[in-house]
Parts: C-alpha cells; structure tokens; sequence
C-alpha cells in the first residue's frame, strides 16, 4: 500500500495541498503535521479583521475541524517533525513517532526576525505571525493607550492602522526613507505616509531603534516614545532547518526547481519557506503571500496525481489599510519606467512598471479594476504600452 | 412588546440552500452577518473554495443565485465585478461571490446553485 503524502507545516499552504490532493481525486494517506495548536486557519485577517474583533477564531478557520476527519485526512496539530530521513522516506516526530512517506511536501513557512537590540525580550515586545501572537496582541491592545510599532512593512502598516482604529496613540518606526520600500513605488509609500499621518499616525522614517526600556522605545537619536504595546514586523526568515539536515539544497529558502521539487525527487518545498524560478522575475525568487502558497500547493498536488506542470502563476499580493486596499501584481525588481493611471490626490490610482518595454508590474491603490486587468496582462505577458496604461479612456479589460 | 431585531434573529437563523452542481442540496444556517461563503465552508460544503477567505480577491467562491432572490442583493460593485470575470465556469448574470453576499433575515430560503469546479 502506498504511504501517500506527508505534509510538514499547517499554514496556508500545507493546507491548500491537503485540501487540492483531495479534490484532484487523490485517494491515498495523506498526513498533515502543523507545529501550532489549531487546525490550519487565515493569517491575512490576524491584524485587520481579528485584532479589531470583528472575525473571531472559528472564522478564521480555512475548514472546520471536521473537515480533515471527513476528507481522510490525518491532521496532526501541536506537532513538530524532529527530523526527514531521506533514505528511509519516512519523518520522525518529536515524539520518536515515524512517518513513512512517498511524497513529503515541506510547507515549513518562515519565522519572524527577533529585533537584533537590547531590551527587546521586555515584556510587551510582540510579534505577529501566528494565531497566539495575534491573541496576545489582540489582549493587550485592550489595555495598551500607546502602541509603537517597529517596521513600516505591510505587517507593521496594517497593525498601526488597526491600532489607530481603536483608539490607540500610534507610532510606526521605519528604518528605511519610505514605508513598503521594498515592495511598492515611492508614489505608493507616499500616499500610505499620508494616509496613516491624516489619521493621527505618527510616522518615523530614517529612524532606527536604539534600546527597549521599561514601556518605552529609545531611538538612535535619542528621542523615546513611550509604549504600553510594541509590535514588531521587521520581516521573516524562511525555516529551512529540517532541510538542511536532511542534506537538501538551501540558499535564500529551500532550493526547488519550476516542478517545486527539491534535490529528492520525492520531496517537493512551498510557499514561505521555497524559492523558486520565477519566469516573471527571470530570476529565483521566493515569495511570501497567500496567492504564492495556495498556488505552489495547487502545483504539487497536481503534480502528485499525474498532471505535472511547471509552476508559472503571477504573483499577486495585498493589503488592507484602514478602508484603503493595496494590490500589486507582477514582480517590480529591474524595472526602468514607472506609469501612473488615476488620480493619487483622490486616493485611486495605480502605477504600472515597465522592464526594458514590458509591463512587469501594477501596485493599484483602490483600483480592483486595474488589478484584475493587469493580473491577466502579466500572466498572459500581452503588449501594453506605457502611454496605453496611462491612458483611462482606454479599457484594459478589452486589450 | 417590542422585539429587538438582533434577538429575533438569534431565534430564528436564516437558511440558505446550497446546490451542488450534482443536485446534492444542502440547507444551512447561516447567522446574520455571515457571508454565503462563511456558511458554506464552516459547514464543510465542497463547492465554494474561497482561497482568499472573503477578501473579493479570488473567484472561488463562485455561486448562482436563484433568480427569485436577485433582488434582495446588493448591486454587485465594480471590484466584484471584474472578479466575476475571473471565474473558473462561465459567468451569467445571476453569478455572484458569495463572499459578498451578507446574510439578512429577508434572505432566509435564499438558494444558491454552486459551479461545477472554482478553480
């Protein structure tokens, strides 16, 4: 009998693979090993919709717990894999219990970057990735008046905003000159700059954490603020470990081919944790979003049945500030030219950006529109022209 | 005396009868306040997928409202709109996402009939 496929993570994306195997008529053991408590649940709303106490847990939930036993499929919750034995094709549990496999998917996502200063393991110092670490944010912003907030990403940018919607005196501290530096266009930046700012939003740039003291943040200039709460996002690291001891190639995340499989042919890596080429980069690239999980799960569990085919979606992302939503397709790295369409004094507009004449990229600022437009030009890589993207009268629908 | 609407509902939870596209018929509670969708998949129903949780970002949560209810549902706004042009089976005009579809106690029998596949 086959021993039917292993998955090693219970995030978005070892769900996504459990969920599609069934789903593509997958009819083998198939065995879900998550390291949290729950069973495999959202995390996108865990700083908007959860922390403001609008989705409550069960919400979250990506299927309810009978799902799994309804589907055959084994979820292991609250259980971390100790070890993969390649030769053996089996896993080993913490517990010593082993696993055998013929196909292990590892779905091990990323952890969160500690903040590298003094004082930073004070309590009230938290971080937001998992389920619990929104629990406990979710509590003490009930008795938090003051919350800093260190990192001006979309994870720090969505907590600070949701802060500000309860009430709260918000502070954002950004290393960086702009906010979303690395992932959005100065003009975007901009407009999040004056949106969080309009709303009372303290924003720092260029400013750089010096020490955490007793419910205060010192700054490398010296200046402090004060902090009943400090929430931490200062990005992640992917976790590769039980790659690496198992003698499988790593570089910026678990090295896996266009198919998503690793050196093994019987092992195959996603989401988070994967890095990958990308033919919309023309480069290796690994991703962190929903859209990058679910669809790298599609691929390989697809690929379990028998319908192989190299993994080639265009990356999409979001994020959801105050009333404002944030959507970017296409990967900007190497682009030369930079379009805008719409009207960034009314809050909707996008910029597209070209790569040596062709579209590589749109961030859309409250433009669905152009979104859903340009995620079907970048995926089927048809001709527009910067002047064609600038220009509203012209349908992007129709191209 | 006065009936407070939050109650009423509370004592009376609408329905909502989800069609598979086999014929396999499914009837829910859904609260008021829940999306068609959140009823659906908190109930384990395998037809509407929802990969982005409710967000009007993907097209799997694809149904097709039974035309008697048209009317009580909100116009379908421009982001849904070009969402809808994104569906795995072919859009009709009663295609909806029924992420974006709010229960209210007038939509109880609400009856949605789910594609063949969403993705």
């Amino acid at each position: 009998m086959s021993d039917g496929v292993v998955i090693v993570g219970g995030g978005q994306a070892g769900f996504q693979t459990a969920f599609s195997l069934r789903s593509e008529g997958y009819e083998g053991p198939i065995t879900l090993i998550g390291d949290e408590p729950h069973p495999p649940y959202q995390r996108p709303p865990l700083s908007k919709g959860f922390v403001l106490g609008k989705q409550t847990h069960s919400h979250l939930l990506l299927r309810p717990e009978s799902y799994y036993a309804d589907h055959q499929i084994r979820l292991l919750p609250g259980e971390r894999v100790a070890a993969v034995e390649t030769l053996e094709h089996r896993v080993q549990l913490r517990s010593g219990v082993m696993i055998p496999y013929d196909t292990l998917v590892l779905a091990t996502g990323a952890s969160n970057r500690a903040l590298p200063v003094s004082g930073a393991e004070r309590d009230g110092v938290c971080y937001l990735r998992t389920l619990s670490e929104a629990i406990e944010i979710k509590q003490r912003l009930e008795a938090a008046n003051r919350v800093v907030v260190i990192g001006g990403g979309f994870i720090g940018l969505e907590i600070a905003a949701s802060a500000n919607t309860l009430g709260k005196t918000v502070t954002i501290i950004e290393a960086l000159p702009r906010l979303m530096a690395r992932v959005v266009a100065p003009l975007v930046s901009e407009f999040f700059m004056r949106s969080h700012a309009g709303r009372g939003v303290e924003v720092l740039l260029n400013a750089k954490v010096d020490r955490i003291g007793t419910r205060e943040v010192i700054l490398n200039d010296g200046s402090i603020r004060p902090a009943d709460l400090i929430v931490v996002g200062i990005g992640i690291t992917p976790n590769m470990d039980l790659a690496l001891e198992a003698g499988l190639p790593v570089s910026n995340g678990i090295y896996v081919d266009e198919f998503l499989q690793t050196g093994d042919g019987r092992i195959f890596a996603i989401g988070d944790c994967a890095e990958y080429p990308n033919p919309f980069a023309g480069s290796r690239v690994r991703l962190e979003s929903v859209q990058n999980a679910v669809d790298q799960a599609v691929c390989v569990a697809k690929t379990v049945v028998g319908k192989s085919a190299a993994y080639r979606a265009a990356p999409w992302f979001w994020s959801d500030q105050f009333d404002i939503r944030l959507q970017m397709v296409g990967l900007p790295a190497g682009h030369d030219q930079t379009v805008v369409r719409g009207k960034p004094e009314e809050g909707k507009f996008s910029v597209f950006y070209f790569r040596s004449g062709h579209l590589c990229a749109v961030d859309s600022v409250n433009r669905p529109v152009d979104h859903l437009a340009a995620r079907r030009l970048i995926a089927n890589a048809t001709s527009l022209t910067p002047e064609q993207a600038a220009n509203e009268s012209l349908n992007l629908k129709t191209l | 005396m006065v009936l407070d609407p939050r109650m009423l509902s509370s004592v009376n939870v609408p329905k909502i009868k989800y069609i598979s596209h086999q014929g396999d018929n499914y009837e829910i509670d859904v609260p008021v306040g829940e999306s068609v969708m959140e009823g659906a998949v908190r109930n384990g129903i395998d037809g509407i997928v929802a990969e982005c949780g409710g967000s009007c970002l993907c097209a799997t949560c694809h149904v097709y409202v039974d035309e008697k209810f048209l009317p009580l549902l909100p116009p379908v706004d421009e982001a849904q709109d070009a969402m809808l042009d994104s569906t795995a089976c072919e859009r009709l005009s009663n295609s909806r996402l029924s992420c974006q579809i709010q229960v209210r106690q007038e939509l109880d029998g609400l009856i949605v009939r789910m594609p063949e596949y969403q993705k």
